[in-house]
């Protein structure tokens, strides 16, 4: 087990394009970490450096207070599953399980006895004569972990562990992921671009775009307080709302409408400024009937979201979105209020948290 | 960023392993890449391109096999390149190399191979196994068994061509020895062409046929405008291929010998003829000088073709 | 429907007229080598087995099988692994200057494997010594197939994830293991299809042995072939096509194997 330390990380590919610019990041020992970004972001970059399998331009690799910057990825003791899981096709379960221990050169009958061991404990014991290709992509993956697990390295990297699963058994997946980190406490740094895997299963995580980080935080945090625009916008299942807006004395003037300032903004803003207005769809009570500080315009989607809706307003030509509960969900066309929790409503000025 | 956190040690180490490995997917790196490739270089440079080499200068001497000039070449320039160039038979047999690719590789194999490789595209079972094993059987057997049995195909007195025609006393060899040796080509080659084209239209995702099927295509249109499109690339490799082989495809020989009269003496036949049974080894490799310009220029029509899909 | 049923006639004429094509020229291979004094003619045979035994009691008939056996092994399996070793190395390294120079390779073979090269390949062999030395022509066969063996290896390579070694690379396999754990057994398929190929080519080729192999007792099938000759200068029937028979089988029972066994096809094909 160990922690893992990026220092000024850089990657800059042949012709110049920066996939990591000059990234700091700290995973302490046992940690769940998520790295989170649209495609393109350089998350599996970054994930694949520290791997080893792409060599950093600048800066440093700590893994359990070795510099690794320069090792083969065989000698940085960590583990790696990788999208398509990599099982080698012309092997059965065991000897994929068993691979990485056949490279430490442990005797055969010892390294069979761990891959049962391992397998047995991700309930794979009855699959073990099988290959790969006979294989479901649930139980796929349940090897790929295995094999993983039966390195005993100090970190795990997984790259989008579970896109290749359908949506199902998505879910029981990232259950069982979880679970079965909280067990081995093993050091897991794992890239998705899907944010709410990665609010389900980490302990905290890094949003990233274009090469930097944009924000390191817990899930909570994170989707709480996004520290700029980009992750306001990135973090949520429903995006979170952002309205251009000013400064008006002591309110704030959004999309036509009078509203408070947010309590995490009070007593930091100068009258007149510009800035930008978010409120999660979430944090919106929304009602038939208008009141002091709402956003009040005319019904015009509803989308049903299951336990609730999604009811999109035309606030004076600006589009604003609210959580509605079931049972009391408008009618398009119908006149609507929704009312910002002051609480955790956010202004942002020049695109960071203010 | 700052660095004022990270340990001095680690600044240090740093520094010194910089670039310790290549990030090619198995860590070969250069070097390592440098030994995999170097004994199939070492072999193709002792046996292909030093006697490429050595034909472009013996093609400059008056090189024979027997006589004086076999003990003392003497270095004669570009004469022996004039000498071809103002040679009737050199042209004909140019002429007959040309009609010989056209005939038996670009249309015989390449439209007979994408023809079995698209009927049997969606089949499987014995008929396939059949069809495709047959085709095969004449691609590998030895091209000195396929030899005889097309002269015994082809005999003019028992053969079994004239047999099923019922007009024995035929001689095909004779009388139409460059339709011979285009079909037996044809028949002998036809093997790699349907393996490749087999290959390339498994690759054709069915969606796109079926949406051209539900816009009302017919099988002309799909392979217009969805096939053709999608293999442009395994078409041009292949004709590149299947073009130089035919045209440096010396079996010919073994049916009509380039007879009668040189009327089915293709360039790879002259070569021989010339420079062996000749004995005039110089003039010989000047016209293997001219075979590799020739392929020279064929191989990069081709590749111009490929590179302008992008 | 009238269209569906004219598709399925044209489509029966069209596989049976291609049948007939690559089916009849075979036959007189299947009936004359089982008929007593056979002609050019395809007859039903009366099953007589004097041709074989005439073929056995040729002094070079057989010992010439396996001299080809020797030659067309040897060079395979030279062929598929220095061709596999420089075919990775080329897929995942990227070496300057590495698609002209394969391209020109390929270019070079298909030219200096026909007769062009006859004089200097002989010239060369005489200077280092490997006249009627079969070692020599293996290695100067191999020479000449190793452009376009590169070529097709390395195509079927590149369409094989590059996950599989790096998972193994991250576990700590050094090179050389991942080629022979995780390569070798992916491109199994791919190597038997070029060492096939490499097989039938030389087990066929009549050229080089017949310049290089001056040795009647070390010449290799494919020329054997030629010296069957009756004493009045005619091709001897029975005994050609006996031998042509006997020396078909091998490359056949070989595709037939591969076949049965790896599915003899280009996987993912020749691409660009």
């Amino acid at each position: 087990m160990a922690a893992i330390e990026l220092r000024g990380l850089t990657k800059v590919y042949p012709g110049g394009v920066k996939a990591l610019d000059s990234l700091d990041l700290d995973i302490p020992d046992g940690e769940f970490f998520a790295l989170l970004g649209p495609s393109g972001c350089g998350k599996t970059t970054l994930l694949r450096t520290i791997a080893g399998l792409e060599t950093a331009t600048g800066g440093a690799v700590v893994i359990g207070e070795r510099d690794v910057t320069g090792v083969q990825p065989g000698g940085r003791d960590v583990a790696m599953v990788f999208q398509d899981y990599a099982l080698f096709p012309h092997m059965d379960v065991t000897d994929n399980i068993a691979y990485p221990l056949r490279i430490k050169k442990v005797a055969k009958g010892a390294r069979r006895e761990k891959a049962e061991e391992v397998g047995a404990r991700l309930g794979l014991d009855h699959l073990m004569d099988r290959r790969p290709g006979q294989l479901s992509g649930g139980q796929q993956q349940r090897v790929a972990l295995a094999r993983v697990m039966a390195t005993q390295a100090q970190a795990f990297l997984f790259d989008e562990p579970l896109s290749n699963l359908d949506a199902r058994l998505r879910l029981e997946a990232r259950t069982f992921l979880k679970k079965l980190q909280r067990e081995l406490g093993v050091t897991t740094v794992f890239v998705t671009h899907d944010q709410a895997e990665a609010l389900a299963m980490a302990d905290r995580m890094a949003v990233m775009e274009a090469g930097h980080i944009r924000q390191i935080g817990t899930p909570v945090e994170v989707f709480q307080r996004p520290a700029n625009t980009f992750v306001a916008g990135f973090i949520g299942s429903t995006p979170m709302n952002l309205l251009d807006g000013a400064v008006r004395g002591d309110t704030l003037e959004v999309a036509g409408c009078k509203v408070a300032v947010p309590i995490a903004a009070e007593g930091r803003l100068t009258d007149g400024e510009k800035i930008v207005y978010g409120v999660r769809p979430e944090y919106m009570a929304y009602s038939a009937g208008p009141a002091e500080g709402v956003l009040s315009g005319k019904v015009a989607i509803v989308e049903n979201l299951g336990a609730s809706h999604l009811v999109t307003l035309d606030v004076n030509d600006v589009l604003v979105q609210a959580v509605v509960p079931e049972g009391s969900e408008p009618a398009v066309g119908d006149d609507g209020h929704a009312l910002p929790r002051r609480d955790r409503a956010l202004v942002y000025r020049d695109g960071e948290l203010v | 960023m700052a660095q004022a956190t990270s340990p001095p040690e680690v600044v240090k180490e740093d520094a010194r392993t910089r670039r310790g490995y290549s990030s090619d997917a198995a860590g070969l790196g250069s070097l390592r890449a440098g030994a995999f490739v170097a004994p199939a270089l070492l072999l193709i440079a002792a046996f292909l391109v030093f006697p490429a080499l050595w034909v472009l200068y013996l093609g400059l001497t008056n090189y024979r096999l027997t006589g004086a000039a076999a003990a003392e070449p003497e270095f004669v320039g570009l004469a022996n390149l004039l000498d071809a160039v103002f040679n009737p038979t050199f042209w004909n047999s140019t002429w007959l190399t040309v009609q010989f690719v056209l005939g038996s590789a670009v249309i015989g194999q390449v439209v007979l191979g994408f023809t079995i490789a698209w009927l049997l595209r969606d089949r499987a079972g014995p008929l396939k196994r059949l069809v495709e094993g047959l085709v095969i059987l004449a691609w590998i057997l030895p091209s000195a068994v396929v030899s005889f049995l097309w002269v015994a195909l082809l005999d003019r007195d028992g053969g079994t061509l004239n047999a099923l025609l019922g007009i024995p006393g035929f001689p095909w060899l004779l009388d139409h020895p460059m339709l011979s040796i285009i079909v037996f080509n044809t028949w002998r080659g036809t093997a790699f062409s349907m393996m490749l084209y087999g290959a390339a239209l498994g690759n054709v995702p069915p969606s796109h046929l079926e949406s051209a099927r539900l816009a009302g295509a017919s099988g002309w249109q799909q392979l217009r405008d969805v096939v053709f499109p999608h293999i442009r690339g395994h078409i041009l490799t292949n004709l590149l291929l299947i073009s130089l082989w035919t045209f440096n495809d010396f079996s010919p020989f073994l049916l009509t010998a380039g007879g009668p009269d040189g009327r089915s003496e293709v360039l790879a036949v002259h070569v021989y003829k010339v420079a062996l049974q000749s004995g005039e080894l110089g003039y010989g490799a000047a016209v293997s000088t001219i075979i590799l310009l020739i392929n020279l220029v064929v191989a990069v029509f081709y590749l111009r073709l490929l590179r302008s899909k992008k | 429907m009238t269209r569906f049923v004219l598709g399925r006639i044209g489509f029966c004429t069209l596989i049976a007229v291609l049948l007939a094509f690559f089916t009849i020229p075979l036959l007189w291979l299947v009936t004359a080598p089982f008929t007593s004094d056979p002609s050019y003619e395809v007859k039903v045979p009366d099953f007589t087995w004097d041709n074989f035994q005439a073929v056995v009691e040729h002094p070079y008939a057989l010992p010439s099988l396996y001299n080809s056996l020797v030659l067309s092994v040897g060079t395979a399996v030279l062929v598929v692994l220095l061709a596999a070793l420089a075919a990775y190395a080329l897929s995942r390294v990227r070496l300057p200057g590495r698609d002209a120079l394969l391209y020109a390779l390929l270019l070079l073979s298909s030219i200096i494997t026909g007769t062009a090269a006859m004089v200097p390949l002989f010239q060369l062999a005489v200077e280092l010594n490997l006249i009627d030395s079969h070692l020599g022509l293996i290695l100067i066969l191999t020479g000449g197939l190793l452009p376009a063996a590169i070529f097709m290896l390395k195509d079927f390579m590149d369409s094989t994830p590059k996950s599989y070694e790096e998972s193994a690379r991250v576990f700590g396999a050094s090179p050389l293991q991942i080629v022979r754990h995780v390569v070798v057994p992916l491109v199994r398929p791919g190597l038997a299809t070029i060492g096939v190929w490499a097989l039938a080519n030389v087990w066929g080729n009549f050229l080089m042995p017949y310049l290089l192999l001056s040795d009647v007792e070390k010449q290799p099938a494919a020329v054997i072939t030629y010296t069957l000759y009756t004493e009045g200068g005619q091709a001897n029937l029975s005994m050609l096509s006996t031998f042509g028979l006997l020396y078909s089988i091998p490359v056949v029972l070989m595709y037939l194997f591969v076949s049965k066994k790896y599915g003899f096809r280009f996987h993912g094909g020749i691409k660009r």
